[in-house]
């Protein structure tokens, strides 16, 4: 029999359906092969996020989910060897480790071997000067929440080769959650470029959870996807080669087809000859996908290059305010009374900077901030209209002054507008900066 | 409705391809993927980098490149510029840009009326 290693992928973001892990565990465990189980719960912006949390609690600044993405499996990966991948650490994975002990406790089990990778978080002092010289001048001034470089998978594999149950990271490259599994597994070595990109796109076609088991891709009537409202999970056919079938979990809706799996081949993807990770340069110019049974295909035709020498790291910082406002109006001559509403909105926060407009029903979605693409709609007669305003401004008072003036629309604006809504939040922003390798090294520990 | 002049049917790009968008910082990628191998050339010669640029122009690209690839029947577009500075910045609702392929897939091609059949009709 041949070699194979099973990945399942059971979130592909941070809030995931919690119901997702079952179906896929339930699926490893009768396939009886070596399987893993990942999560890939943080997006850029989670982790800063997760920053935050952690500032105003200490056990704080994890995947919010993360008991309830585990308690239905945990107990069964622990009894048939399925280990588990997260980065759902995100911000603290000693904290996340804690609480996967915890969870055990509560649930039962044998005490999982729980181990941590971190070495990610580039936000304390000793780090200062690194981002400096990455960034160099935009550094000054910037109220840093946040700093992060994207680790690769070879503390995931020490961490599965030195026998850990449960892996929990912060900020890795989503396809080294699957390279770490494969590099335990098949023992390549760190420069077998060629199997690394194989396993890199193996994962990436993972990372997402259900986008390429037909969720994100169903549009009635062109592309179908059967049972959407219990869209599956996949799992990944590894062999020895970094190859693999992509699959889904048994019992469950969606579909895996070649258009499934190319749409998310492609996706976030630049520069198809160079898709960048920590591990490897992957390089699918050439590649293809097969059909080789119901919901399963088999990538092929990956190549990889030598790894990049630097890491790419994020810094999030605050910067500002977003304020929001919307109200509806219905009947006759409700986009004419949108628009009105809209100019006196306008003139009303002239000062606040550029205000975008939107016609919610008419026009709200392909258009820019500077509203070209509005004003070149014609003018029309829909009878159900939300009108939308946005704008950022620095300081919070003056982005306050927009909830007002939308609220003020119910006395002083046009006739029957009606549903008021505001928000107000503080927005981050967001510098990329390139890291040498060898000035980062991720740490490997294990909690008891 | 297909308008037909001639031999040459004009329908939008949807019943040719599918694709998606993903977002990073202020740059967009659509991929946009045959539905039919036969269908690919007229892809390869309709969708250019000038057409894409021009269904975008209202949102001032900086910059738009296509990567071809034949062996996935597919292309990639990356736009520069076109989020509005992106997910921290932009005021759109949709800040990721994520309905934007829907934008591109309603470009219109011209296709010889011996590749009807092979076009995907909205039922």
């Amino acid at each position: 029999m041949t070699d194979t290693l099973l990945i399942g992928c059971a979130a592909g973001f941070s809030g995931d359906r919690t119901d997702a892990a079952r179906p896929v565990v339930d699926t490893l465990i009768r396939r009886r092969q070596p399987a893993v189980l990942i999560f890939e719960t943080l997006a850029e912006r989670t982790l800063a996020l997760a920053q935050l949390a952690r500032r105003n609690d200490p056990e704080a600044g994890y995947e919010p989910l993360l008991a309830e993405m585990l308690a239905p499996v945990l107990a069964d990966c622990l009894a048939h060897g399925i280990r588990i991948v997260g980065n759902f650490g995100a911000a603290n994975p000693q904290a996340a480790a804690r609480r996967v002990l915890a969870l055990a406790r509560e649930l039962g089990t044998r005490v999982p071997r729980v181990a941590v990778v971190s070495g990610d978080d580039l936000s304390d002092e000793a780090h200062r000067g690194l981002l400096r010289e990455a960034l160099g001048a935009a550094a000054d001034g910037l109220n840093i929440a946040s700093a992060n470089v994207y680790l690769g998978a070879e503390a995931i594999a020490e961490a599965l080769r030195a026998g850990a149950d449960v892996v929990i990271t912060g900020r890795v490259a989503d396809p080294s959650l699957t390279v770490g599994p494969a590099l335990a597994h098949f023992g390549w070595a760190g420069d077998d470029w060629d199997r690394l990109a194989r396993a890199t796109m193996a994962g990436h076609l993972l990372e997402c959870g259900a986008q390429v088991c037909g969720g994100y891709f169903a549009d009635p009537g062109l592309k179908d996807v059967p049972d959407l409202a219990s869209v599956g999970y996949p799992i990944a056919e590894l062999d020895a080669d970094g190859g693999c079938v992509i699959g889904k979990a048994e019992g469950t809706g969606g579909c895996v087809d070649e258009h499934t799996v190319k749409e998310q081949l492609l996706y976030e993807l630049h520069d198809p000859a160079a898709y960048l990770t920590p591990d490897v340069v992957a390089d699918i110019t050439e590649a293809w996908v097969e059909t080789v049974g119901p919901d399963r295909v088999r990538l092929h035709g990956v190549r990889g290059h030598a790894r990049p020498t630097h890491l790419k790291a994020n810094v999030f910082h605050a910067q500002g305010w977003l304020a929001e406002g919307e109200i509806s109006y219905a009947g006759r001559g409700a986009e004419a009374r949108a628009r009105l509403a809209g100019d006196v909105l306008r003139r009303r926060l002239a000062e606040c900077g550029p205000l975008r407009v939107d016609l919610i029903g008419v026009a709200s979605v392909f258009g820019d901030d500077a509203g070209q693409w509005l004003s070149s709609q014609p003018v029309g007669d829909a009878r159900d209209v939300r009108l939308r305003v946005a704008l950022n401004h620095a300081d919070k008072k003056q982005a306050e002054r927009l909830a007002r003036e939308v609220t003020a629309l119910y006395t002083c604006g046009p006739a029957g507008g009606g549903g008021v809504r505001t928000g107000l939040r503080q927005r981050l922003g967001t510098v990329s900066c390139l890291v040498p390798r060898e000035r980062v090294s991720a740490q490997l520990e294990f909690i008891e | 409705m297909n308008a037909s002049t001639g031999h040459t049917l004009r329908v939008p790009l949807q019943q040719l391809a599918h694709g998606r968008t993903g977002d990073k910082g202020n740059v967009s990628n659509i991929s946009v993927i045959a539905w039919h191998a036969a269908l690919y050339p007229l892809l390869e010669a309709q969708v250019t980098e000038e057409a894409v640029a021009r269904q975008f122009s209202h949102r001032r690209p900086r910059r738009v490149t296509r990567h071809l690839l034949p062996r996935l029947q597919a292309m990639n577009f990356v736009l520069e510029g076109v989020l509005d500075g992106g997910v921290n910045d932009a005021l759109n609702l949709d800040s990721h840009g994520k309905a934007l392929a829907f934008l591109l897939l309603d470009i219109e091609i011209d296709v010889p009326a011996e590749l009807a059949s092979l076009l995907r009709q909205p039922t």
